[in-house]
């Protein structure tokens, strides 16, 4: 941390930068929040550490805006959104001085919980420069120990890899936390009745709020306006009074950002009611892998998305029927 | 709140005898915003049109909802109507309460229901509608005609006649076509390079006509009225103002076993050569991939013979970008590659032939100087088996469906000049039925059997066998007799199936014209309108639309050519208002529509807005739209819905949507 | 069927189709006189690449019991490339459906040419009886828009 800290304040100093991109603490440990530090002493509150899971590649859009360049922190699986949005011309390359953070994986405060952690007063373990094997935690029923992999975001457990797609520079190093595999969850739904599937997604679904966190931290959905904001669609919609009302909202959702979606797990992270909605954008990367060739949006900035290109010889819809 | 009418028709009893028409008045009256309601017999006719403009003016109606038959019949009277009548044309919506409802559907009480909720669709959508104002479009007074084979020769000359300019653009060396390749011609048998060479000389003199020989069109952007093509003319490596066609140089060129394209490959020609005697320009071309020169960089044979110095090995590739108002498509056919037909021994013996190969054997230029003889041995045959539809009227993946016409007219004609010519050879044709609707084409194929004792067998050959003594045993079945056949042969000729030439659907493409299954271009309307491609501006002269001989690619070339004629002699064309258009407000501008988009119509402007009091320059998608055909792609792509198509807007169809579904 | 089922259930069926290639095929299907059932109503749009993926979800939100969209076939768009987009579209679109447990038998693609009158009839005799099959649509339907 304390490298990037010297880095940042160098290329502040050298006129590369007007502004630093990243993190500070927030009122508790495990929730550091994204931050910009204009100057060498206000960056004395920069964190980095394994909580800081929010991909800061979608505030660049709003930073591209702003005069002179912003230098962002990107962790490898943000650097998939950012190309993403350059190729949508949403965000300035020039605008951008990228730091290529080093990951070994991000944690979820809530796995702390569901293993009966309470009162956790601090974390260690966490920091850019330690193993990440272990995670120290105290609590005031004392301290604990845990795996670090036992914390983790599910999104870290189907890592795309270590590698940055995009950076000016890297500090830190990176870990690949592959241990599971990408699609087994969307499988295991494939897998049941179709009476299951619905139950399931009844279930899930009944719990949104809608309250437009998963839209809100989504790199992919970033529009102006959303649709469902709009009177020019006729389908403005507010809060999920029926069981239909967030089922078209998500599939929309989804199918909106199909193609574009990178799979930075981000709309699970920040979903208060914890719905997986991951599973969504999944299900579509797995079909579209299946039906039109492995695809990974935000592996480059040019490429044109599996739903604004075609073969003479694309499966026919059909194909869904079909197989059941 | 729009102020509409709904007018039903009752079609005579085409409507009216299924479903209540009063009942749909009633019905349809009760809708929001509908102001006027009412029935007539035929709404189309010039009582029911008054009807329509006198209720305009009486109720000050905005929009009109006609309860009628497809709009595809009859929305343009009906907008004509509402014009007439000083209403926007485009505040008019049909319900297609005959086609989609009365003609299809037998319980009255359900034919009704339907009616009465198709109205409710399209009055729905009606009250979402705009006025909207097509917009002009220049014509380019000029055509281009694609192919420069007889189709191509003959609209090219009819379009200049009536004093337009035209470029033809052939991609070999010479004008012609496949028709330059035949001996003679059914029925009348008289010489085809008689009656061909005087249209291509007429076209190459012709002062409206430019053509482009071993040219290729490479890029088509813009619409009717209004096409930009790049047209690449291929190196010919020989200066055609300089060259006087003398021939020398292909005398004296060292190379010269080269498969000779026009003679379908059954001799040699050199690596700078001339196609055929009459080849229009009647200027070499040099073959760079077997030019001694251009392999190994030492020779220069031609070049140094070339008293003219018109030899020029440096020449490249030239791009002409030439606007054009009209795009006649003749790009002609080939004959299918034999190699999935191995039962017929073509590839293992020089004595199968194809139909065509045995015109370049009959004719005076060919390999054998038109002595009928065996390409094998050279020596005459004695028996010759014809065999009809190989590839043809195929039920199978390996040949095609249809029936490629010229075939049993042609083999009539082979067999007829053979018996003519060589009186002592057997010929025997196997067929699977003989057609011949044409004019005197029953009473030529008739003679070739009754005058000149050609063997007409009903069966199909099912195996040709090469026998080490250079004969062929063909095997085939007699279905008249009932009986298998065993007979030697000297010559088998193989009447292969056509198909479009191969490069009809990169054409087709950069055309944005639809072409079927076979690769055959779609015609606008199969019965209506068949020199038109769907595609407005575009027309299609000879086989790429679909088999053909002679006389009707002719006829279907001068067609296509009155069509684009027709066309050019406007100056201004209406374009279709219904195009997509881009709420800067809502743009991300993101590009994900322009790359759906099949005209090239969305381009991006960095464009200061201001959006509720924030003003900032963004980047905006902006459509063209002279160029945008309205289909809707970049509708779906955009995920805010920013870009939006009218007359079908995302409001418009939910409307209907919802209207169809209460 | 008698009287009495009918009333029982009627399906609402909305078909989207091109105007160039399906929407000719259902007139064709018409002026030949070939019947298929009256639940079927059609909303015609330019191409298929028109038919946006929420006009299906409202359909079914608004209570349509089956979506069906036609269009030209591969490689026989007006447009060109439309269709080849749509399909995309439809495909995945159908996909998720699936997925979240509607029954797949509710969409349907169908490419129907102008000249396929008797493909047209045929395909909405055999999707209306394959949604009389699946009975009422009840997992997708927005109750709050029932009339």
């Amino acid at each position: 941390m304390q490298e990037l800290i010297t880095r940042a304040k160098e290329l502040l100093a050298d006129g590369t930068v007007v502004r630093v991109l990243g993190w500070k603490a927030g009122d508790l440990s495990y929730n550091p929040e994204a931050a910009y530090f204009e100057t060498a002493e206000s960056l004395d509150e920069f964190v980095y550490n394994g909580f800081c899971g929010q991909n800061l590649s979608k505030m660049m859009i709003e930073a591209s805006k702003l005069e002179g360049k912003t230098l962002v922190c990107l962790k490898p699986c943000d650097t998939y959104s950012f190309n993403q949005l350059i190729k949508e011309h949403r965000v300035d390359r020039e605008k951008a001085y990228i730091i290529g953070v080093g990951c070994k994986g991000k944690l979820n405060v809530e796995k702390l919980r569901e293993m009966g952690i309470k009162g956790i007063k601090s974390i260690s373990g966490a920091e850019l420069t330690d193993a990440c094997e272990e995670l120290h935690i105290s609590t005031i029923y004392g301290d604990k120990t845990v795996a670090y992999k036992e914390a983790m975001l599910e999104r870290c457990h189907v890592c795309k890899g270590k590698e940055h797609m995009i950076y000016d520079e890297i500090i830190g190093e990176s870990k690949d936390t592959k241990d599971a595999d990408r699609f087994a969850e969307v499988e295991k739904i494939e897998k049941m009745s179709p009476e299951e599937r619905f139950a399931f997604f009844q279930k899930e679904l009944s719990k949104c709020i809608r309250c437009n966190a998963c839209r809100n931290a989504c790199p992919a959905c970033s529009c102006r306006k959303c649709v469902f904001d709009s009177t020019k669609f006729d389908s403005a919609q507010k809060a999920n009074v029926d069981s239909f009302e967030e089922k078209m909202f998500h599939i929309i959702r989804a199918f909106h950002v199909a193609g574009r979606c990178t799979d930075c797990g981000e709309c699970s992270r920040v979903c208060p009611q914890g719905i997986p909605l991951h599973l969504f954008n999944r299900k579509f990367i797995k079909d579209i892998d299946t039906f039109y060739g492995e695809y990974q949006a935000g592996a480059d900035d040019q490429s044109k998305g599996p739903l604004t290109s075609f073969t003479f010889d694309d499966v026919e819809p059909g194909v869904v029927a079909e197989r059941g | 709140m729009q102020r509409i009418g709904v007018f039903v028709c009752h079609c005579g009893t085409n409507i009216a005898a299924t479903v209540d028409v009063k009942k749909v008045v009633e019905m349809a009256a009760k809708e929001p915003g509908v102001v006027h309601a009412e029935d007539y017999q035929y709404m189309c006719s010039e009582a029911g049109q008054a009807k329509i403009i006198n209720a305009i003016h009486e109720k000050n109606l905005t929009g009109i909802v006609v309860c009628s038959c497809s709009p595809r019949m009859h929305e343009a009277t009906f907008r004509k109507a509402a014009a007439k009548a000083g209403l926007n044309p485009y505040m008019v919506e049909i319900a297609n309460i005959r086609e989609h409802c009365s003609w299809i559907h037998k319980d009255m009480e359900e034919a009704t229901l339907k009616a009465v909720i198709l109205a409710r669709a399209a009055i729905a959508k009606v009250n979402l509608d705009a006025p909207l104002q097509p917009g002009e479009s220049l014509v380019t007074k000029r055509a281009l005609v694609i192919g420069g084979g007889i189709a191509g020769i003959q609209s090219a000359l009819d379009i200049a006649e009536a004093g337009y300019e035209v470029d033809i653009v052939e991609k070999l060396p010479s004008i012609g076509g496949r028709m330059s390749q035949l001996d003679k011609t059914f029925p009348t048998l008289d010489c085809s390079a008689c009656i061909l060479t005087p249209k291509m000389v007429e076209a190459a003199a012709h002062e409206k006509i430019n053509i482009y020989t071993y040219s290729e069109v490479e890029k088509v952007s813009g619409f009717v009225g209004d096409f930009t093509v790049d047209i690449r003319k291929k190196a010919r490596s020989v200066d055609m103002s300089k060259c006087t066609g003398c021939g020398v140089c292909s005398e004296k060129c060292p190379s010269k076993k080269n498969a000779n394209e026009f003679n379908r490959g059954l001799n040699n020609r050199s690596a700078i050569y001339i196609p055929f005697a009459q080849a229009i320009p009647n200027v070499p071309v040099i073959d760079r991939e077997n030019c001694i020169k251009f392999k190994t960089g030492k020779c220069g044979a031609c070049s140094k013979v070339c008293a003219a110095g018109a030899i020029d090995y440096e020449q490249k590739d030239e791009i002409v970008t030439q606007k054009y108002g009209a795009i006649v498509v003749a790009t002609g056919f080939d004959v299918i590659p034999l190699d999935k037909y191995d039962e017929y021994a073509y590839s293992q013996s020089k004595d199968v032939i194809t139909s065509l190969e045995l015109e370049r054997i009959m004719n005076a230029a060919g390999p054998t100087k038109g002595h009928l003889e065996r390409l094998s041995d050279g020596k005459a045959p004695k028996n010759i088996v014809f065999v009809q539809c190989v590839g043809s009227r195929c039920s199978d993946e390996r040949g095609k469906s249809y029936c490629s016409k010229i075939c049993c007219m042609y083999t009539a004609k082979h067999a007829m000049l053979i018996r003519d010519k060589y009186p002592d050879t057997n010929v025997t044709v196997f067929y699977i039925d003989v057609r011949t609707p044409g004019k005197n084409f029953d009473e030529f194929y008739r003679r070739a059997v009754e005058d000149y004792g050609v063997n007409y067998v009903k069966g199909q050959v099912g195996k040709v066998i090469p026998q080490p003594d250079g004969t062929l045993m063909v095997q085939a079945s007699d279905l008249l007799e009932n009986k298998q056949i065993h007979m030697e042969a000297d010559m088998v000729v193989l009447a292969a199936a056509i198909e479009p030439n191969k490069d009809v659907r990169k054409i087709a493409t950069m055309l944005t014209a639809s072409i079927d299954t076979n690769n055959f271009l779609t015609e606008a309307h199969a019965k209506l309108r068949p020199v038109e491609s769907p595609t407005a501006g575009i027309f299609l002269s000879g086989v790429c639309q679909g088999p053909k001989d002679i006389p009707e690619t002719v006829a279907q070339a001068g067609a296509a050519a009155v069509k684009a004629i027709g066309l050019l002699a406007k100056d201004k064309l209406t374009t279709n208002p219904c195009t997509a258009h881009s709420d800067e407000l809502l743009c991300n501008g993101c590009s994900q529509c322009a790359n759906v988009c099949p005209y090239g119509a969305i381009s991006y402007e960095e464009k200061q807005v201001n959006d509720h009091g924030i003003r900032e320059t963004r980047r905006i998608a902006v459509v063209n739209n002279a160029l945008c055909q309205g289909c809707g792609a970049c509708t779906v792509t955009c995920p805010s819905g920013a870009m939006d198509l009218q007359g079908f807007s995302n409001r418009q169809i939910l409307a209907e949507v919802d209207a169809i579904c209460r | 069927m008698s009287i009495e089922a009918k009333e029982e259930f009627r399906p609402k069926i909305v078909a989207f189709c091109c105007n160039w290639c399906s929407y000719a095929g259902a007139d064709l299907a018409g002026s030949s006189r070939l019947s298929y059932p009256a639940d079927v109503k059609i909303i015609r749009v330019p191409c298929s690449c028109r038919v946006n993926p929420m006009f299906i979800l409202r359909a079914f939100e608004k209570g349509a019991d089956g979506v069906i969209m036609c269009g030209c076939h591969p490689g026989d768009c007006h447009y060109t490339t439309g269709n080849y987009y749509a399909r995309r579209r439809m495909t995945l679109l159908f996909s998720m459906l699936d997925f979240i447990g509607v029954e797949n038998g509710r969409t349907r693609v169908e490419w129907v040419s102008a000249a396929e009158g008797v493909k047209f009839s045929q395909t909405m005799n055999e999707f209306v009886e394959k949604i009389y099959s699946l009975g009422k649509n009840v997992r997708l339907e927005d109750l709050r828009c029932r009339n």
